[in-house]
């Protein structure tokens, strides 16, 4: 047992973790800026359409799940990992990947039938913002599943070495903050989205989403 | 981890239920914020680190400027729409009530 240098991976692995949690938490005053203009523009439609209108709540749940399960799944991965069963990894984290596939898919449906009935990012500063918004999330998505990929690929051909232990540490705290924003997207765009305007008109009794 | 299942009930919860105007926008931030902070427990292992709390420092500053930044934006152009002119005004609420 060579303790004295595995305490040394250790010491420069935390380091590696902890610049990793920098550029996140950069990241999150990015998310923080297109939130902060969004909050603003979100009343500005044009005329055109706005949220209540647009949104549809299940659909949207239905991403937030699966999303989340994602999360989840990733979750298990790392605990696999660190217990250093390579096929539960490797099932956990194809099990994460699918579910990402799958909400970025749906994510891309939803602006496909935006774009398509004319609801373009071009249409008012709400639908500018928002698309601004989401599609960066979905961006960080798209790179997150090919850095996924990636590192499946990895640890296929060569096992759970401390290296691809401590990139698949990094995946899950990026595919966690991904989770996490998310959940704003789906707080303040989503379901206030469709709240406030019912408040506003005075729809709000009895009317179940 | 299977915490996470309790908030997504919540969140089941809160869709599916009549609504209840601004105390309903309440419970929904609520619900992110705790679900916030449960992930951040669960899955990030914020606060477990030992002692030279870095990351808990640098999560700090985060959330400070995330405040200042959502927080001065919103306030900054609230006085901004109110300080309006009339005309302005007008168009602002007619497109409300349009919608």
């Amino acid at each position: 047992m060579n303790t004295q240098s595995h305490d040394a991976v250790e010491a420069k692995e935390s380091k590696t973790i902890f610049g990793f949690w920098l550029y996140v938490m950069t990241d999150c005053v990015l998310f923080a800026s297109l939130f902060a203009t969004y909050a603003v523009l979100h009343n500005n439609t044009y005329g055109g359409p706005s949220g209540v209108s647009l949104f549809s709540l299940h659909y949207v749940l239905i991403e937030t799940l699966i999303l989340l399960t994602s999360s989840f799944t990733c979750g298990l991965a790392i605990l696999a990992a660190q217990r250093g069963s390579k096929n539960q990894v490797v099932a956990w984290f194809s099990a994460t990947f699918i579910l990402g596939t799958s909400f970025l898919a749906m994510e891309l449906t939803e602006f496909h039938h935006l774009v398509t009935d004319g609801n373009s990012w071009r249409r008012s500063g709400f639908l500018s913002a928002y698309f601004t918004l989401v599609g960066t999330h979905g961006l960080h998505i798209t790179i997150g599943l090919l850095w996924m990929a990636i590192l499946l690929f990895q640890v296929m051909r060569k096992g759970l070495k401390p290296t691809t232990l401590r990139r698949l540490t990094m995946l899950s705290i990026f595919w966690h903050f991904l989770d996490l924003i998310w959940i704003f997207i789906f707080t303040i765009v989503y379901l206030m989205g469709v709240i406030r305007i019912l408040v506003a008109t005075k729809l709000i009794p009895a009317k179940p989403l | 981890m299977t915490s996470i299942i309790l908030t997504v009930e919540a969140y089941l919860l809160v869709v599916h239920r009549v609504l209840q105007g601004k105390s309903l926008v309440a419970a929904i931030i609520g619900l992110a914020l705790t679900q916030f902070l449960v992930q951040l427990f669960f899955f990030l292992h914020l606060g477990r680190e030992t002692k030279p709390r870095w990351k808990l420092m640098v999560f700090g500053l985060m959330v400070m400027i995330v405040v200042i930044f959502v927080g001065g934006s919103l306030w900054i152009m609230y006085n901004l729409n109110y300080n309006m002119s009339p005309s302005q005004i007008n168009n602002y609420l007619n497109s409300q009530d349009g919608l």
